[in-house]
């Protein structure tokens, strides 16, 4: 009992302190995000440099962007971020309009390990195949068809998927839903999905565990995750026909297309001639007008000026990251966006 | 004047304590009934909308919005009793030997202490050492066995599990065993009854309530097990057909999904899940209370 009561106090005085020190923050000037994991190692890096440049606090927590999401309309955060961008009908659940500010390109890989081969090409069709669990064998016609003077081994193909909610996962589902039929059909693209095979793995980490443990695994994963651990990638065939490896120039490419003003789209399946077709945009989201919940309207600056610097100076940071900048004309949305946030109407 | 001041302040004492007592014992129910109203109304929409078909249907797709946790329930299930079953020789045999044939000594603090800690690993290292030692073993196993080598599966996780409880069930079942009165031992012992007949005839019917007790502890552990199993599970919603396919239980879908849920459907199905696991381990621990009031001895 003793012990219980002692640890009843400790959490009082935590919950205390934690309060007052919300309470601080509101008078210093420190600015609050949360959301997704994918860009958060280019997001530290820039909130970082940011710190010594302006000495304004960034307090980013990578909780999901589906946290994000959720902290951003119960408006205890300056900004969320998120992989995958919020449908009409999810923007419509909010009272306020919400923007999306791209900061940067990411793509997913496709990592495998398959005993005796170390350059693997896949087209859209047999990948869908082999997450619908369609194609068991590595030595299936299909796969020996695009890899001639490959020898295939007679082994069984495991596919490995994220066992989380994941925005890699939003990016590759949408990828195949866009190229096949019959995934839009029977499976779909989410964060999280209903998927008719293979086994999950927990995280970059744990699919990246299970493909370089089993002999006949592939899985998608994060492309810094894969360059990182040096793993071997697919070329896929993107719609142009050629065959492409993940790299900052391929993203980049896949992202010279027709994007809308709200930036809201996705880039995969690219018709881009060298783009790789399963990439995809990151942003930070915000509210349009910047005054809710007592807001004052330095702070609705010091956010705009974060996001503004992000999407200029910032890029600098983006590349050494192995993630890709924003081309010219997405940058030039992604300011005319800034432009629109407002104060009560007043411009900030 | 003086002692009527300190009898006063004594009494005072007394009774701030024994508020401060009460309100600490109301404020667990407090908690208890908190979370479960937390739960439950958070809980209503998707219950709602999917009604009964949630707990019977196996479909588990955030996309379309058809949400069932039927084989999340028997992923739980299985592994949880799968893990107690091959926990039980081990937890068994450690808490006779330590409470009964090796009560004292230096060996016996050892053998206490590695068990204590044991019961303190963080689970996410039973994770990693289960996916970096115990899986490619596994999957050896099943290429031997000619079944596709998934190596992560029930299997797997049942057996970390299995690791992971014994230490629970064993120094609970140990201090039962130490506490059974040393004359209805000596008594036995006087009639004649070796050690073993001891054991099996005098302690355990004496003690079973107690062991009972430590085994059902452990089983709740197994029940809302979360990390390791993440970890070794192989996460595929579907109900398991071997003991070697990859699964999913309650707990492990909840770590996975709730981050990244923001539709409110899909947030609210993720915590009936919750609630489900909340009245599992509610069921479990009632019935255990129950039956170790029946089998109580009064000595």
């Amino acid at each position: 009992m003793k012990k219980l009561k002692a640890s009843l106090l400790l959490s009082c005085v935590a919950v205390t302190l934690l309060l007052s020190g919300c309470g601080d923050s509101n008078k210093r000037m420190e600015i609050q995000g949360a959301g997704a994991t994918f860009p958060y190692p280019v997001y530290s890096k820039m909130f970082s440099e940011y710190h010594k440049a302006t000495d304004i606090k960034v307090n980013y927590q990578a909780i999901g962007s589906g946290g994000g999401i959720r902290q951003l309309k119960n408006m205890t955060v300056d900004f969320g971020a998120s992989d995958a961008f919020m449908n009409d009908k999810a923007l419509d659940s909010v009272d306020r309009e919400i923007l999306h500010v791209p900061i940067c390109l990411g793509a997913v890989a496709l990592s495998y390990n398959v005993p005796g081969v170390n350059n693997l090409k896949l087209n859209a069709d047999v990948l869908s195949d082999i997450f619908l669990g369609n194609i068991s064998k590595w030595n299936d016609p299909k796969i020996k068809a695009l890899n001639s003077g490959v020898s295939l081994p007679d082994i069984r193909i495991v596919s490995v998927h994220r066992s989380e909610g994941s925005g890699t996962t939003f990016i590759f589902t949408d990828y195949l839903s866009k190229v096949s039929k019959t995934w839009l059909n029977k499976v779909g693209r989410g964060k999280a999905v209903n998927w008719p095979d293979g086994l999950g793995g927990k995280g970059n980490a744990g699919v990246a565990g299970i493909i370089k443990q089993s002999p006949g695994a592939i899985g998608y994963i994060g492309h810094i995750y894969a360059i990182q651990n040096k793993m071997s990638l697919v070329s896929l065939q993107n719609k142009a026909g050629n065959y492409v490896s993940p790299s900052i120039a391929a993203v980049s490419e896949a992202a010279n297309t027709t994007i809308p003003a709200d930036t809201r789209a996705s880039i995969t399946d690219s018709s881009a001639a060298y783009g790789y077709p399963i990439s995809g945009f990151t942003w930070i989201l915000v509210y349009k007008d910047q005054d809710f919940k007592g807001r004052s309207i330095e702070q609705a600056k010091a956010t705009k000026a974060l996001i503004t610097w992000m999407i200029t100076d910032g890029q600098s940071y983006v590349k050494p990251m192995h993630y890709a900048p924003l081309t010219e004309s997405v940058a030039q949305k992604a300011h005319t966006i800034l432009e629109s946030m407002n104060y009560s109407g007043q411009p900030i | 004047m003086n002692d009527y001041k300190s009898i006063a302040l004594a009494e005072s004492r007394a009774y701030v304590f024994k508020i401060i007592l009460r309100l600490s014992g109301y404020l667990a129910i407090a908690i208890l009934c908190g979370v479960f109203i937390t739960l439950a109304s958070k809980a209503a929409l998707s219950l709602q909308e999917t009604g009964l078909s949630f707990f019977y249907t196996s479909t588990w797709d955030p996309v379309r919005d058809s949400f069932g946790a039927f084989p999340f329930f028997i992923g739980t299930m299985v592994t949880s009793v799968l893990a107690l079953t091959i926990s039980l020789p081990f937890s068994f045999a450690l808490a006779i030997f330590l409470g009964e044939y090796l009560k004292q000594g230096r060996l016996s603090n050892i053998v206490s202490t590695t068990l204590d800690l044991l019961a303190g690993i963080p689970s996410v290292i039973y994770g990693f050492w289960g996916l970096f030692v115990l899986v490619p073993l596994i999957r050896d196993f099943q290429n031997m066995l000619g079944i596709v080598p998934h190596g992560v599966g029930i299997f797997s996780s049942s057996i970390v599990l299995a690791l992971m409880i014994v230490p629970y069930s064993a120094s609970i079942s140990r201090e039962v065993i130490a506490l059974v009165p040393q004359d209805l031992k000596e008594a036995a012992q006087s009639l004649g009854a070796t050690q073993f007949e001891v054991v099996t005839r005098v302690i355990l019917p004496y003690a079973k309530s107690g062991i009972f007790a430590g085994i059902l502890m452990s089983f709740g552990r197994a029940i809302s097990e979360t990390m390791a199993v993440t970890m070794l599970i192989g996460n595929a919603n579907k109900i398991p057909t071997s003991l070697f396919s990859p699964a999913n239980t309650l707990a492990s879908v909840l770590a996975n999904e709730f981050a990244e849920a923001s539709e409110a459907l899909y947030l609210s199905s993720l915590i009936s899940l919750a609630l489900m696991l909340f009245f599992i381990t509610a069921i479990f621990s009632f019935v255990g209370r129950w039956i170790i009031r029946r089998w109580m001895v009064n000595g």
